[in-house]
């Protein structure tokens, strides 16, 4: 199962003077249970891009097929099922906390299930759940107006609202942008657990690389509406040229091994992702380096 | 007496109601002309609140705020401390006026009834600090975020401001946005020796300023330079903050047993203190 | 799609009509207007549309632009033809059900929808060829005299710069929305009226509260910028009266005579 993306073509705003191709030949798969990161700057075809995974777009040219159902199929009769493949995809926003409107942060939650058409018993169970994945107290927060909470809080809040529909594929456009260091932790902890611990497949938008690098198993690289990289992040953060002309860097902690090593620390592998595999690296390394100094110091000392 | 001078300063938000909130607590703090000042904090820590205070559209509930010599709280010097000191704010969409650059960037300059031959003087060497001349015909909704932001600079250049006071800045904007952004702000620091005082929250860019300021519910809790804040990596943690990478790993590895200078900042130190 | 609408969008540019004074254009415009619904005859509607024709040539604002502007009151204008086709008595041209075409109804409906299809043209010529701030200013000044009977015309002025600067971003920001909600399962393109009507709350009160935020900062932004209403305020681009109004005036008022005669 998964979400393929078959020579996707999107034209923007066709047959006027503004008309740009927003997207050219973008073929990828992305696998269920995987972490999937798009990285691109602006103006790359990213969030076009996105638009694409839940129907919100279609492709000018190509198809998307959420498990095996084409979105935009030439036969009526599939509505349903066009339908049900889209809710397979939950669509996280930039700043989603901005489109909530309800008077208590239970009713924004319960309004993506109540459009399904759940029954109220259904709709309330899954407002707690989804309450929990983003850890969120319900016995506190339910009742709260949503427009009351920190700016942290409000996004959980909206992701929630999103979580409730109980999407297979979770989609979200940079979830930690406009947030300080600790909310960027707490909101990038919580998207983990939702992938490991709820087996969900996540696809996010990002600009930055050493999230991508600690978070990510598979990377997609747009630059000007092309796809230039589908790859395991370690191999792609190999490619500096390709990066470099997508307006992307390696990961700040990469950078930082390759100039230890070339300073000539004896590292053995020079291509961590995480600050913990660095750490460990260099921990290693510097032991190494001041056990071989202490030989030779002794072979020194007795001639 | 330095440039900017608060002295005790509190500020409540809807004093008297039941959503009354301290946003700031006794904070004292003296900026010199020509410093580049980082303001570090998490949000709500109040940060922003100091900011409005720099340029007088907030006043303080107690203490005083001197800005250039003049008092925050008498009326008639309100618009001689708004031309020395200017705001750049976080959400580039909300701070452009008019709908095209130029005209945008001359919005300061018409308030402060410049002649008309000096104003297009002004907005035209201001458009040449930020490198936007190129775009001065544009409307604002097709430039990047980081344009945005350096036409929102250029509005203060022209009213002739001694100090940029930037809320923010980069806090919706993607890494090329930040950089442009930040490197024009180290310019005019650098070249014209403008007081900068630079709010956020990603730490490589604090990491030249000349100092530090952090700030946590409402009070200031230490100041110093760069080096003397990172190498406290686990207080900066307990404050929501980060530190740079190489301050960090250095923090770590010092835990571990190896004698590393409490100084480290940069990769270059990082990497010098190991291979030695 | 919502931003297919052009109306009222500025096409940046250097033709003569780009030139021209703004406040000269508002005042011939008007006076364009008037005649377009004055004049009757055949010839003269075909000098009206000789000259709008020419008008756009000379702005080089693209004709697809043009017919852009047009296409929202698309609807509008089909409607009307379709009333004169049916509602004007005379010669029996061809009977459909229980209407009847008239030679008259055929030749009347043509002439209303020219009538709307330049007014809307030379109305979209003046927004697509005037940046928005310009327009504003040559408000502000048109109304000046009027201050004086307590017409505030530098608020009116900056109000309309404002929003106009707002136009796009707030067209941006309502697509946004839609289909964040539209991700959740809203639905804005069945049910009944009701229904519909009750769709758009979710949209509305993110839009609304969004609005207030931005006016909220904007006056921070403006006020940290010494803006003071529009008293001892200058402007670096004050208005001037060049040679092309003359010849544009002139040019002008040759034409009314002609029209005049043509009727």
């Amino acid at each position: 199962m998964s979400i393929a993306l078959e020579h996707i073509e999107y034209l923007y705003m066709p047959k006027t003077p503004f008309e740009r191709q927003a997207l050219s030949d973008v073929s990828a798969i992305i696998d269920e249970g995987s972490f999937t990161a798009i990285a691109g700057h602006t103006g790359s075809g990213k969030s076009t891009l996105l638009q694409h995974l839940n129907g919100l777009l279609h492709p000018t040219r190509g198809r998307v097929l959420v498990d095996g159902v084409d979105l935009q199929p030439a036969d009526k009769k599939m509505r349903q099922a066009v339908k049900e493949a889209r809710h397979k995809v939950g669509m996280v926003f930039q700043y989603p906390e901005q489109q909530l409107f309800e008077e208590t942060v239970e009713a924004d939650v319960a309004f993506g299930p109540r459009n399904l058409g759940c029954t109220e018993q259904e709709i309330s169970q899954r407002v707690q759940e989804a309450l929990q994945l983003v850890h969120l107290d319900y016995d506190t927060y339910a009742k709260r107006s949503p427009f009351q909470l920190s700016g942290g809080q409000k996004r959980r809040v909206a992701i929630a609202g999103v979580l409730a529909l109980r999407p297979k594929y979770l989609v979200l456009d940079e979830p930690t942008a406009g947030l300080d260091p600790r909310g960027r932790e707490e909101l990038i902890r919580t998207i983990r657990r939702l992938h490991e611990k709820q087996g969900m497949t996540i696809i996010f938008v990002s600009h930055n690389m050493d999230d991508i690098a600690r978070l990510a198993d598979h990377l997609l690289v747009l630059n000007q509406g092309r796809l230039v990289c589908d790859d395991v992040p370690k191999h792609a953060f190999a490619q500096e040229a390709m990066l470099r002309e997508a307006g992307l860097r390696p990961p700040h902690v990469m950078k930082l091994m390759q100039d230890l090593c070339a300073a000539g620390l004896p590292l053995q592998e020079e291509t961590a992702l995480t600050m913990h595999e660095a750490m460990d690296e260099i921990l290693a390394a510097y032991r190494r380096q001041t056990s071989k100094n202490r030989q030779r110091k002794e072979k020194g000392g007795k001639p | 007496m330095a440039f900017i001078e608060l002295d005790h300063v509190s500020h409540i938000y809807h004093a008297g109601t039941e959503n009354e909130h301290q946003a700031l607590s006794d904070v004292s703090l003296s900026i010199e002309e020509g410093e580049f000042v980082a303001i570090l904090g998490t949000n709500g820590s109040g940060k922003s609140t100091l900011a409005k205070h720099l340029n007088a559209l907030l006043l303080p509930t107690r203490g005083t705020c001197r800005i250039a010599g003049y008092d925050t709280c008498e009326e008639e010097d309100l618009w001689k401390i708004r031309q020395e000191v200017s705001m750049v704010f976080q959400n580039p969409d909300n701070q452009i006026i008019a709908a095209v650059v130029e005209d945008d960037v001359a919005f300061g300059p018409e308030n402060l009834g410049m002649p008309p031959e000096t104003i297009r003087e002004n907005v035209h060497r201001a458009l040449e600090a930020v490198h936007m001349t190129r775009f001065r015909k544009f409307a604002p909704h097709l430039l990047s975020g980081g344009q945005k932001q350096r036409v929102a600079i250029a509005g203060a250049l022209a009213m002739q401001t001694h100090c940029l006071v930037l809320d923010e800045p980069t806090a919706m904007l993607d890494p090329q946005g930040r950089e442009e952004v930040m490197t024009t702000v180290r310019q005019l620091h650098q070249e014209r020796g403008m007081t900068i005082v630079h709010i956020t929250h990603f730490m490589e860019e604090a990491v030249d300023a000349d100092r530090i300021v952090v700030m946590d519910q409402g009070r200031l809790v230490v100041q110093g330079k760069p080096r003397e804040i990172f190498a406290q990596a686990d207080r900066m943690k307990d404050l929501g903050l980060d530190v740079p990478l190489a301050a960090e790993l250095a923090s770590q590895l010092r835990k571990k047993g190896v004698p590393l200078p409490q100084s480290i900042l940069t990769d270059e130190e990082l990497v010098a203190a190991l291979t030695q | 799609m919502l931003s297919d609408i052009t109306i009222g969008q500025f096409f940046p540019g250097d033709s003569l009509l780009h030139r021209l004074d703004p406040r000269t254009k508002i005042i011939l415009l008007f006076f364009f207007l008037v005649a377009i619904f004055a004049v009757s005859s055949a010839a003269s509607y075909a000098l009206l549309a000789g000259m709008t024709f020419a008008l756009i040539l000379v702005s080089r604002v693209p004709l697809r632009m043009m017919l852009r502007s047009v296409k929202p009151l698309w609807w509008i204008i089909l409607f009307t033809f379709l009333i004169h086709l049916f509602s004007t008595p005379g010669e029996e041209l061809a009977k459909i059900w229980i209407f009847t075409v008239t030679w008259q109804g055929l030749a009347q409906g043509f002439l209303v929808c020219l009538r709307l299809v330049l007014l809307i043209l030379l109305s979209s010529l003046l927004t697509f060829t005037t940046s928005p701030l310009k327009l504003t200013d040559a408000m502000e000044r048109l109304l000046s005299p009027l201050r004086r009977f307590g017409v505030p015309a530098h608020e009116l002025a900056m109000m309309m710069t404002i929003a106009l600067r707002f136009v796009p971003t707030l067209i941006e920001e309502t697509d946004r929305i839609m289909k964040a909600q539209q991700s959740r399962g809203a639905d804005f393109s069945e049910g009944s009226i009701l229904n519909r009507l009750k769709a758009l709350v979710p949209i509305l009160v993110p839009l609304f509260l969004s609005a207030f935020r931005r006016a909220d900062e904007l006056a921070m932004a403006m006020e940290a910028r010494c803006y003071r209403g529009g008293e001892g305020r200058t402007q670096m681009k004050a208005l001037q009266v060049t040679g092309i109004d003359y010849i544009a005036c002139l040019f002008s008022l040759g034409l009314f005579v002609v029209l005049a005669f043509l009727r």
